[in-house]
């Protein structure tokens, strides 16, 4: 800012301007601020294996929030991310048990949370319904599929290449890497691409922002609106995937606010909840800010339920800069 | 015209209201109305789902112990965990058929008071399973495992493992407020000697009955401190979750761990050394003397009052001196919600 002016070529840029030019600097500083506060804070925190358990935590919520930025970038959500996940979680397993073996339990798994992508954008472009009543619809009806498929009982999965994401080796001899943990970087990486650098990315980012001028402009809007459905499904079923890399075990009532936390992350990363801005590495970061979070004030002995006020917290504080940011840009 | 448009909308409100009031699930049911007290027992159950494995298995012992006892049967069930409106829906359909006693494992203990009072001012016998109403005396009787005595039953066991060691616990709560996590987590303090404030409790973490949840929390406490040596489960999901925590830590052989519930899974899970012992219940038991309950009340109009403790026992391969207990071989024969 101080450049700006001394060179007096370009405006002073005012901070609020630039946190909306580059919407993922917010939610990096702040999870750099949380993890120098809580390394002096603790003597536990600030140490590789813990380092990497946190990202491991942030694994399964992070790849539903990918989908998710995609999904809110064009202005719309889902709330049915997380059971669609958890169904796929069961198919994986229960096909897995019966012998149909990893491979196929896998892509079948996966097949099944596209299948859901197809179905909502379907709605959302055929029938114009809005996204949160649908996947509220598709919510509510995964969510009993996952307890029918299961008949309330849990499925432990044994097949190799299920659990394999969650192998862990170590990098230079000390740095502990899981297989999720590179697949992940390397989804983000691919989806920062396609959404920068690429003209599908640039209809995302028109489409969320002024569907109506898109369609002039000569952008496909529903082709567009349906194909980040089908991204988002393919993320949601890898993360799935991540899920049984974590723990192998299909159970239907885990992640039941998976579906709020990849909300949460996707907000705390900057990205609008009335879509056409933001970025998926905001995501990244908004996603390790919350397993930060916890894992900080756990070791410094904060008790679970202020854990999760201070989220709360931290939630509404993005959503307050984001505000101020863009009445600032108005004016 | 009006006259057809109205019909339609009374027709269509009709059916809105039989597809939304609970699923009837079960029904073996003779046909007459016979009012109560004249010999014939009529039975109801509405548990909390129908898919809960745990309810399945209280639903089947009330049916087979109908059949058994030549008494009408019914069974409805709310959507979801703490679906209060569908299990007075449900309440209001029984009463519509006539059964003369309600066998109900109230969502919350709160929820369906009203509904209770209603079939009970109607003389209809009404027996809480599982969950105890708030007040207990809400119900005419109360069959369930007393949760503060499962809590207290794994507290010993794991003092008992513990050998003489100080404990050095962490906890694995579910949900805050929740009067079974309330109960089972003081009866599992009294159990091994310690209170809230005890500086042996190394830390606690909140986690639903979520595993993830668990294995999340259990990991940011492990961090924090790996000097420990018994950690407390509410349930079995939870006990699962904290093994994943716990077994990335290679600290599983050094740790005593405990569970309740009793499902065919977490026995499993003993055998398999995942946790050390678990507390079973036994939900047969309860829907067995819930309608043997309403078979007495048919013939002579005596009530069951009070609670009554169906029992819990402590499941393991590894016994302690002093501390009653079965081995896995038993509780797979035991166990509810398997493949049996």
């Amino acid at each position: 800012m101080t450049t700006a002016t001394v060179n007096g070529t370009r405006e002073r840029e005012s901070l609020g301007e630039f946190f909306l030019r580059a919407p993922a600097v917010g939610p990096a500083l702040a999870l750099i601020v949380a993890i120098v506060v809580f390394s002096l804070a603790t003597d536990t925190f600030f140490d590789l294996d813990n380092l990497s358990t946190v990202v491991q935590q942030s694994l399964v919520v992070g790849t539903l929030a990918l989908g998710q930025t995609l999904i809110i970038l064009i202005a719309g959500i889902d709330l049915s991310n997380a059971s669609s996940m958890v169904v796929a979680t069961l198919i994986m397993a229960k096909l897995a048990a019966a012998g149909a073996g990893g491979f196929v339990a896998l892509l079948a798994g996966i097949a099944l949370t596209v299948l859901v992508g197809l179905f909502i954008g379907t709605l959302a472009t055929r029938i114009k319904l809005p996204a949160f009543i649908i996947t509220l619809g598709t919510f509510t009806g995964l969510t009993a599929v996952a307890k029918l498929i299961a008949g309330g009982q849990a499925v432990p999965v044994t097949d190799g290449l299920l659990q394999w994401l969650g192998t862990k080796r170590y990098l230079f001899g000390g740095i502990p890497i899981t297989y999720g943990m590179t697949l992940a970087l390397i989804m983000f990486l691919i989806v920062w691409y396609s959404l920068t650098k690429t003209a599908w990315g640039k209809h995302v980012y028109a489409v969320g922002n002024a569907p109506e001028s898109a369609r002039l402009s000569g952008i496909k809007v529903n082709r567009t609106v349906i194909s980040v459905y089908l991204v988002a499904g393919f993320c949601f079923g890898i993360a799935a995937w991540q899920a049984l890399g974590r723990t192998p075990n299909a159970d239907p009532n885990q992640f039941q606010l998976g579906n709020l936390d990849s909300i949460t992350a996707v907000v705390l990363g900057g990205t609008s909840l009335f879509g056409g801005r933001g970025s998926v590495l905001g995501t990244l970061f908004g996603a390790l800010v919350v397993a930060v979070l916890r894992s900080g004030l756990t070791q410094m002995g904060v008790d679970g339920n202020y854990q999760d006020l201070a989220t709360g917290a931290l939630l509404i504080a993005a959503v307050v800069v984001d505000r101020i940011a863009r009445r600032q840009q108005q004016s | 015209m009006r006259q057809r448009s109205l019909s339609a909308l009374v027709l269509t409100v009709a059916v809105g209201a039989m597809v939304t009031t609970g699923c009837t699930v079960e029904r073996h049911w003779g046909g007459n109305t016979t009012p109560a007290g004249s010999g014939k027992a009529k039975v109801g159950l509405v548990t909390k789902t129908d898919t809960n494995p745990y309810f399945v298995e209280l639903r089947n012992a009330a049916s087979a112990a109908a059949k058994a006892n030549g008494a009408d049967f019914s069974a409805l069930a709310g959507q979801f965990d703490g679906d209060n409106d569908g299990q007075v829906r449900a309440i209001e359909n029984l009463m519509q058929q006539g059964v003369n006693t309600i066998l109900i494992t109230p969502s919350s203990s709160t929820g369906v008071l009203k509904a209770i009072k209603d079939a009970r001012d109607a003389g209809v016998l009404v027996i809480a399973l599982d969950t105890a109403t708030e007040p207990a005396d809400a119900v005419d009787a109360t069959f369930a495992t007393d949760n503060f005595a499962a809590g207290q039953q794994q507290g010993v066991y794991v003092k008992a493992a513990l050998n003489g060691v100080d404990p050095k616990l962490l906890m694995v709560d579910g949900t805050a407020g929740s009067s079974v996590d309330t109960e089972r987590h003081g009866g599992f303090l009294k159990g091994i000697g310690l209170t809230d404030s005890s500086p042996e409790i190394k830390g606690h973490t909140p986690a639903n009955g979520d595993q993830s949840l668990a294995q999340q929390g259990m990991e940011n406490l492990l961090q924090r401190s790996t000097d420990i040596n018994a950690v407390y489960s509410m349930n079995e999901p939870m006990g699962r979750g904290a093994y994943a925590a716990l077994k990335a830590r290679g600290l599983t052989d050094r740790i005593v761990m405990g569970s309740i519930d009793g499902g065919c899974e977490g026995v499993q899970n003993v055998k398999d050394g995942l946790y050390s012992a678990t507390v079973m219940q036994f939900p047969k038991k309860m829907a067995e003397q819930g309608v043997l309950a309403a078979v007495e009340y048919a013939k002579t109009g005596k009530k069951p009052t009070g609670f009554v403790n169906t029992g819990s026992t402590v499941i393991t391969d590894k016994p302690m001196p002093g501390v009653p207990s079965q081995n896995t071989t038993w509780g797979l024969q035991n166990c509810w919600g398997g493949a049996k």
